[in-house]
């Protein structure tokens, strides 16, 4: 059983989980597409759906909510640790 | 139901009209909260207002005060007010009379180093609030629209399904009260931070957009002041731990609560709106400060959205609690009155948003919400500097 994530916009590289999802996980999105959660990510949290570039900028609701502090991989969670204000 | 928004209210003299005929027991100074408390405890049904102010204040946090609790007296909702004051205070129930103004509405004031005391403010007010009461129970009602209705927007224990579902209901309830010639105003400057690339693309004129970025800009550069480094994650323990990262996410997530109408005006704290349809007024992001702002600016109701869980409402002004998961609206039914968690699970934005917009009508025609029956009275007056 995958878990839902939902993606707000069209533009956003990130979306939202709706229940918890162990590494190795599988996530569907609500268009029918798949992806691996590559590490733990806990429910409402967000996870990436492309790899983004440190610099690169992170997208929720088609607005720009900050920048990848980190190289950010397909599947990997993306929160404080990786994703901070633009300055 | 909500297509027919007709109630019956009460008119006031400057043509506002109340959704409650609340009698209103306010201290002008921390001084008398105790003669408000003890007021409060003996006649349940008034509304006792304390607040922690006074002395040590410096002129703009002295006009604040005075701007606000003029406000709350004048607030459509209060059908009649008794001050009470110390006596040696600078908000002194005279001045603050003076600032009130006749508005056509019973207002009168009780001085406690002149009454003699606690008790014997506690014995006077009450009788005089006895008196109010039944003058209150005797005004007639009249009828009011959705044109006649000015909502408050809130949100508090924000996580990260708020600017999904909460939120954005609560938007879609509010394109509707705009939409019938209603009033909606959107506070929490703090929350704006990062989000004003929308916020702009609404705005109905270029006055209005740069009174928007200059408001947002000042407040960017006191939370950096503040908070330094760590100015991008202004946020509550229980933001970040629900999967919010920066104040920008959770700003956009918040302005979706205004929903999509253009943005006609920008108000100071307090200042009552000019204009119909959306306002933006300029509030801390503390939603008690943020709340009584709107209501001293006339705000008849409140609509208030928690992802945490926020069991806060407001005296005088029935607030609308909704959750943006269903987890805490069963956690907290006893504090929450609509779950926006059941867009999560195949509910539409738009289901909420007439439920939001039904409650409150009905909240419109006296119906009670949960914050009203929790009597969770929650007042604060924003300040700009510390008390001296």
């Amino acid at each position: 059983m995958s878990a839902r994530a939902i993606r707000i916009d069209v533009r956003d590289n990130v979306a939202v989980v709706v229940s918890d999802v162990e590494a190795g996980g599988s996530v569907r999105l609500d268009d029918g597409s798949h992806l691996t959660a590559t590490q733990r990510v806990p429910r409402g949290n967000k996870i990436a759906l492309a790899a983004i570039a440190a610099g690169d900028p992170i997208f929720r609701y088609g607005e720009e909510i900050g920048v990848a502090t980190t190289d950010i991989a397909r599947g990997d969670h993306v929160h404080t640790r990786n994703l901070g204000g633009r300055q | 139901m909500s297509d027919d928004f007709t109630f019956e209210g009460w008119r006031r003299p400057d043509g506002r009209i109340g959704i409650r005929n609340h009698c209103l027991v306010l201290a002008t100074v921390v001084c008398a909260a105790g003669a408000v408390r003890e007021v409060g405890r003996r006649l349940p049904e008034v509304v006792a207002v304390e607040h922690p102010h006074g002395c040590g204040r410096g002129g703009p946090d002295i006009g604040l005060q005075l701007k606000t609790l003029a406000g709350l007296v004048q607030n459509p909702n209060i059908g009649g007010t008794v001050l009470v004051g110390l006596g040696c205070e600078p908000v002194s129930v005279g001045l603050l009379s003076s600032v009130i103004g006749d508005a056509g509405k019973p207002l009168k004031g009780i001085v406690i180093q002149e009454a003699g005391g606690s008790q014997k403010t506690a014995d006077q007010v009450e009788a005089m609030t006895r008196e109010m009461l039944s003058e209150l129970a005797e005004m007639p009602r009249s009828p009011g629209t959705a044109a006649d209705l000015t909502l408050a927007l809130e949100c508090g224990g924000s996580d990260t399904f708020s600017g999904m579902t909460a939120n954005p209901a609560v938007g879609k309830a509010v394109d509707r009260l705009v939409a019938m010639g209603g009033t909606a105003i959107l506070s929490e400057t703090t929350e704006m931070i990062g989000a004003l690339g929308p916020l702009f693309r609404r705005t109905e004129n270029d006055e209005i957009a740069a009174q928007l970025k200059k408001m947002v800009d000042d407040q960017e550069a006191v939370t950096r002041q503040i908070l330094g480094a760590f100015a991008d994650r202004a946020l509550a323990p229980g933001n970040v731990e629900s999967g919010l990262s920066t104040i920008a996410e959770k700003s956009l997530g918040c302005i979706a609560k205004a929903g999509s109408a253009p943005i006609r005006e920008v108000l100071e704290y307090a200042q009552r709106p000019s204009k119909q349809g959306l306002i933006v007024m300029d509030t801390p992001g503390y939603d008690a400060e943020s709340m009584t702002g709107m209501a001293a600016a006339g705000a008849q109701a409140i609509v208030f959205t928690t992802g945490r869980g926020s069991p806060a409402g407001f005296p005088g002004v029935p607030v609308v609690k909704v959750s943006s998961n269903s987890d805490v609206y069963q956690r907290m039914s006893d504090d929450i009155d609509i779950d926006a968690g059941r867009v999560l699970s195949g509910m539409t934005l738009d289901e909420v948003g007439e439920e939001i917009l039904s409650l409150l009508l009905r909240v419109c025609r006296g119906e009670k919400t949960k914050a009203e029956i929790n009597r969770q009275d929650v007042f604060a007056i924003a300040q700009t500097h510390q008390a001296l």
